[in-house]
């Protein structure tokens, strides 16, 4: 019977540059071509993603840690890489807040 | 493709369908009297094939529709179910199974995750066992609802419970969200039931009381504040007691569509409601064509229907004029200000209605049920 499953307790989780998140297996990122748009599908939830929240959304796969991935997109769009921290933070908290995101802790496993 | 919006030349915008409701059937175990079904449910007889429903869900998709709900009566019922979810995920929809939980077994349920399926809601009609399986009319429900909720954990399968509220469960409204989080559900949707077709026949039995129902807003409001990020909680509010209506299915034939279990297809699954409307059947109309030509889809879009009060309310984009349904309902004439709006002249004998049937002994239920066939004696 049910009451015999002990869930952890949940918490929110907090977001940081050692982070290594990764959307939750129910959320998926979609190409809407009818409206030529990403989208986030969840339960009840459809979250339009802009082009380059779909390209943090890529490179976050559970292995790299978002100050890793700050790192790359700072190369690859010739920015500020404390800034695009700061932002990509932002954007993953967002998607947490949602439900949407859960952390790979790199001593998992 | 091309980018999917279509101006008219009164230049009313129609937006491509972002979901679908699809009502697979209405036969279900459970009797809850304020059942979305209408009142007139539809025979098994007249349910679309599987192959029928195939096609809803292919020219849904190419519409431009994302999420379908595949809904009942209790959608389970229908043995096709895996197929028709295999093929929803192969066209990349995001399926929702909204099911009442007591008719799946774990084998069962493991093929429906094997073939795509995305998302479960299981509906509550209590926190409390012996009150929830009272309301929905059915032995050992609660126990089977908890089990399906269980299985759904160990396989990773994300849970919403969806819990209607009204005066007969108001008062377990802490135990019902402490019973989501206990079940790791990542959503739960507390819906003040909304009165149309099974509801507004049961209005007295379920409405509450004001002071009930703004308790009850508090609690969903401290709630969603200590579980920001860990459930998603979306409340459906009381309109009776609300300032403004509601912004109903996101405007007419604006977002969503219905399809019923014989092939009719609704910007609402109250629509039927509605005189003076014919709805086409998906067997004889494509999706596009009803979506976008049909009158009874083009009846309530724009403003240009609107009266007054509603034609030069700044909040006309807003909420679209609340509910059509209501408004007939309510006031006889569809094309009023849903009477829940406190501008409309009819909103004060409304209040008033709800507030003495809140305050007056509920009568007993009339069960959501199919109409009885005349006995062959009589």
């Amino acid at each position: 019977m049910m009451a015999e499953r002990a869930h952890m307790p949940r918490r929110r989780l907090l977001i940081g540059e050692d982070t290594r998140p990764v959307l939750k297996r129910f959320v998926r990122l979609h190409h809407d071509s009818v409206r030529s748009r990403w989208v986030l599908l969840a339960p009840e939830r459809v979250v339009e993603v802009d082009d380059i929240a779909v390209d943090v959304l890529n490179r976050c796969d559970g292995g790299r840690s978002l100050a890793q991935i700050a790192d790359a997109l700072a190369t690859d769009y010739d920015a500020p890489c404390a800034r695009i921290l700061a932002d990509i933070i932002g954007l993953v908290q967002d998607l947490a807040d949602k439900g949407y995101i859960k952390d790979n802790p790199v001593d998992a496993e | 493709m091309q980018n999917e919006m279509i101006e008219r030349p009164d230049a009313i915008r129609i937006e491509a369908p972002e979901g679908l409701l699809a009502e697979l059937t209405h036969r279900c175990p459970l009797q809850c009297p304020y059942c979305s079904n209408p009142l007139e449910l539809e025979r098994p007889t007249t349910e679309l094939s599987t192959a029928e429903w195939k096609s809803v869900f292919s020219q849904a998709a190419e519409l431009g529709v994302l999420q379908i709900h595949l809904s009942g009566g209790e959608p389970t019922l229908r043995p096709d179910l895996e197929e028709i979810v295999a093929h929803t995920s192969g066209l990349g929809l995001y399926s929702n199974l909204i099911t009442a939980g007591v008719t799946l077994d774990r084998a069962r349920l493991e093929r429906l995750v094997d073939a795509g399926l995305d998302h479960v809601q299981i509906s509550f009609q209590d926190a409390d066992a012996e009150n929830c399986n009272r309301i929905g009319a059915i032995k050992g429900g609660f126990d089977k609802k908890m089990r399906l909720a269980g299985w759904l954990a160990e396989l990773g399968v994300p849970l919403t419970v969806n819990a209607p509220l009204h005066r007969q469960n108001i008062h377990n409204l802490e135990a019902i969200l402490a019973l989501a989080e206990q079940l790791g559900a990542i959503r739960i949707e507390v819906a003040h039931v909304q009165y149309y077709g099974w509801a507004l026949k049961n209005r007295a039995a379920l409405m509450p009381t004001y002071e009930q129902t703004i308790r009850s807003v508090e609690i969903v409001e401290a709630a969603m504040e200590r579980l920001k990020g860990v459930m998603t909680i979306d409340l459906v509010v009381p309109d009776y007691y609300a300032l403004t209506p509601k912004p109903c299915m996101g405007g007419w034939a604006k977002r969503f569509f219905n399809v019923t279990p014989s092939g009719k297809m609704l910007p609402c699954h109250a629509a039927e409601s509605l005189p003076g409307l014919r709805f086409d059947n998906v067997r004889d109309r494509s999706l596009r064509d009803i979506w976008y030509d049909s009158d009874a889809f083009n009846a309530y879009r724009g403003a240009a229907w609107m009266r007054e009060p509603c034609r030069s309310c700044d909040r006309r984009e807003i909420d679209f004029g609340g509910c059509r349904c209501q408004a007939f309902a309510l006031t006889g004439e569809a094309a009023n200000t849903d009477p829940v709006c406190t501008k409309s002249p009819f909103n004060a004998q409304i209040a008033a209605a709800a507030e003495r049937e809140a305050g007056e002994a509920p009568p007993p239920f009339v069960w959501r049920r199919f109409q009885k066939a005349p006995a062959l004696s009589d």
